[in-house]
């Protein structure tokens, strides 16, 4: 797929910016602070309606305006899909397919694919695990883009738990610990949300199993050497056969029309959910918070160089965590590709933070790519091979420049 | 934050009683400070009559509208037109949130039973709990055993869900003889729909819902 037209009003410095893009290479190339990042920002939030730099909406509307309007072209085999999305900061965001306006913003996920490189890629590795559950989530909503809604159950499920401990634990305060609260309704809720997190939980683990020797792949093309391990890190106690899940090797699948085997792994994963809820009850009623689940989970990444895997966090050179960040990423790639629709590629400002095995590396694949855009403060930082469309970018405009071949 | 700013502006302008007709009708639901103002302006250029007619309609509502002593649902005497119908069928017992599902569901005109109106769903967020709800009122109802079936019309969202499966669990006990039945509303597609435009969820839940076909 490729994005064939982007158009912005108030987004981020651009009050406003129609921009015609081509298959192949495109470099957005002009001096920093300029608007290369809030082009590509614009692209990926399209896709996934979270941007790479902020957790809030509010920075991505022109100082002054209410709101921001994004708008692109995807362009996939013959068809063309217009998507539009009005950024609303404090208020529900409004989203258009075709011109004709849907239900709901997450009804247009999944029209985009995209992959970006970011210098903020680090955090994969350095970062908290909130920055690793993200990109997990988000990529699972990019491949199927029902779990967005998943995800949203999930989450008003926790918010109503978190409501009710928190009052609990308030009137126990209130009580120094004599009276009991009423927590009647708390079993509903951890039914609901050992429910709701039992399906996150299961597509979670499926991606994994997926992306992990695509990681460890790309890691060996770029490191020299393979032992690249990710493991998801439960904040409980799963049913022991379905962490390890990879041991049904060599077992014929039996035919699943209804998707029984899936829905075997969701239901033991409840009850494990729900096992936990009600043994950490004591301690989330006196905390006021819910302390298991999928929003307490982490990725483990770790490095295994012959003498046992060491977490990369904690272990790994600046150089071996860029090397880990990129391959987690370029395997995210391969992986949407290998679903059959190429997704764009978006690297920002990526060349210049590598050296020159990686850059030869990420160069390879970008030129492979149906579409990538490249954001750079000179020319001289995009590596020779990746010919193609110049943009000009300066003070909140952006001019085609010429083709360099 | 512009919205909090939009709001303080439209708040500093006026003074007196135009500034409380714009606040009273700013608090009614799905109204916003641009348009409580917007109605404000209207009533101050409208017909006094007609004014005085709205006013009194809005007093008279309060006074004279009551919520049904048996059901909870809105009723001009003690109890509702439905509870007062001898024809409607005492054995069965439709919980639903609000009064206007009653009306959705009247318009129907497939449910021949009774019902009873909870005032609400369980929701820690908005602080409702079981005890805000009319939920006494109802086990007090089902405390006879004259009702066979309780179906929970609760609406098909998170909220909805969580105070169904509440009653479900609460009601078991008088299920053990096998003297109560508790039924939930089927969802799933929309008649006269498409297939290919149902979202996931709703697909699911109508998969997980199917049933075997008579010919």
């Amino acid at each position: 797929m490729r994005l064939s037209h982007l158009s912005l009003v108030d987004f981020r410095s651009y009050a406003g910016l129609e921009l015609a893009l081509e298959a192949g290479v495109g470099v957005l190339v002009g001096p920093n602070g300029q608007g290369k990042t809030n082009v590509i920002e614009a692209i990926g939030y399209l896709a996934n309606q979270g941007s790479h730099r902020v957790a809030q909406d509010a920075p991505l509307v022109r100082a002054g305006a209410e709101r921001a309007v994004v708008r692109g072209a995807v362009r996939h085999e013959d068809r063309t899909a217009m998507i539009e999305l009005e950024i609303n900061p404090g208020r529900s965001n409004r989203a258009r397919l075709n011109r004709a306006p849907v239900n709901r913003p997450r009804d247009v996920l999944g029209y985009l694919r995209t992959v970006l490189f970011a210098p903020e890629d680090l955090a994969l590795v350095k970062g908290d695990p909130a920055e690793r559950r993200r990109f997990l989530d988000e990529l699972l909503v990019a491949r199927a883009p029902r779990y967005a809604g998943v995800r949203a159950d999930y989450e008003r499920a926790l918010k109503q738990r978190n409501a009710l401990l928190k009052s609990a634990s308030m009137m126990r305060r209130a009580a120094r610990g004599g009276q009991v609260p009423d927590l009647s309704t708390l079993d509903v809720w951890d039914a609901h949300l050992a429910k709701a997190g039992a399906h996150l939980l299961a597509a979670r683990l499926e991606l994994l199993r997926a992306l992990s020797p695509l990681a460890d792949k790309a890691y060996g093309t770029i490191a020299g050497h393979p032992g690249a391990m990710l493991e998801y890190r439960p904040s409980c106690p799963l049913d022991p056969h379905v962490r390890d899940g990879g041991d049904t090797v060599g077992v014929a699948p039996a035919p699943d029309p209804m998707g029984r085997g899936r829905r075997r792994e969701v239901d033991e994963l409840e009850a494990a959910l729900a096992v936990a809820l009600s043994r950490s009850r004591a301690e989330e009623v006196e905390r006021g918070v819910t302390l298991v689940g999928p929003h307490r989970d982490d990725v483990l990444f770790a490095i295994d160089h012959g003498g046992g895997a060491l977490p990369a966090k904690t272990y790994a050179s600046h150089g071996e965590s860029w090397s880990f960040a990129l391959a987690v990423k370029l395997a995210s790639y391969d992986l949407l590709r290998s679903d059959g629709i190429e997704p764009v590629l978006l690297l920002d400002d990526v060349f210049a933070e590598l050296d020159t095995a990686r850059r030869t590396h990420l160069a390879a694949v970008a030129a492979s790519a149906e579409q990538v855009l490249i954001t750079a403060a000179v020319d001289a930082d995009v590596p020779p091979e990746l010919d193609g469309v110049r943009y000009r970018v300066a003070k909140g405009s952006v001019t085609r420049g010429d083709t360099v071949t | 934050m512009g919205r909090d700013a939009a709001r303080g502006a439209v708040l500093a302008v006026y003074e007196g009683v135009v500034q409380d007709l714009i606040d009273e009708l700013g608090r009614l639901p799905n109204i916003g400070p641009k348009s409580a103002q917007r109605i404000a302006f209207h009533l101050l250029q409208a017909d006094p009559v007609d004014v005085r007619r709205l006013a009194d309609v809005l007093v008279r509502v309060k006074e004279t509208v009551r919520f049904c002593e048996l059901c909870g649902n809105v009723a001009s005497a003690a109890r509702c037109r439905v509870c007062l119908d001898p024809r409607r069928d005492p054995t069965v017992l439709c919980v639903v949130e609000e009064s206007k599902d009653v009306v959705a569901i009247e318009r129907t005109r497939e449910f021949r039973g009774r019902y009873h109106v909870l005032g609400g769903a369980i929701s820690p967020i908005d602080g409702v709990g079981p005890d805000d709800l009319r939920i006494r009122e109802l086990m007090t109802r089902l405390a006879d055993g004259s009702v066979t079936e309780l179906i929970l019309a609760t609406d098909p969202n998170l909220e909805g869900e969580a105070t169904a499966t509440y009653l479900a669990r609460l009601v078991k006990p008088l299920t053990a003889d096998g003297a109560l039945r508790i039924t939930r509303l089927a969802s799933g597609l929309p008649v006269g729909g498409d297939l290919e435009y149902a979202d996931e969820v709703t697909l699911g839940r109508a998969f997980e819902g199917r049933r075997s076909l008579d010919v």
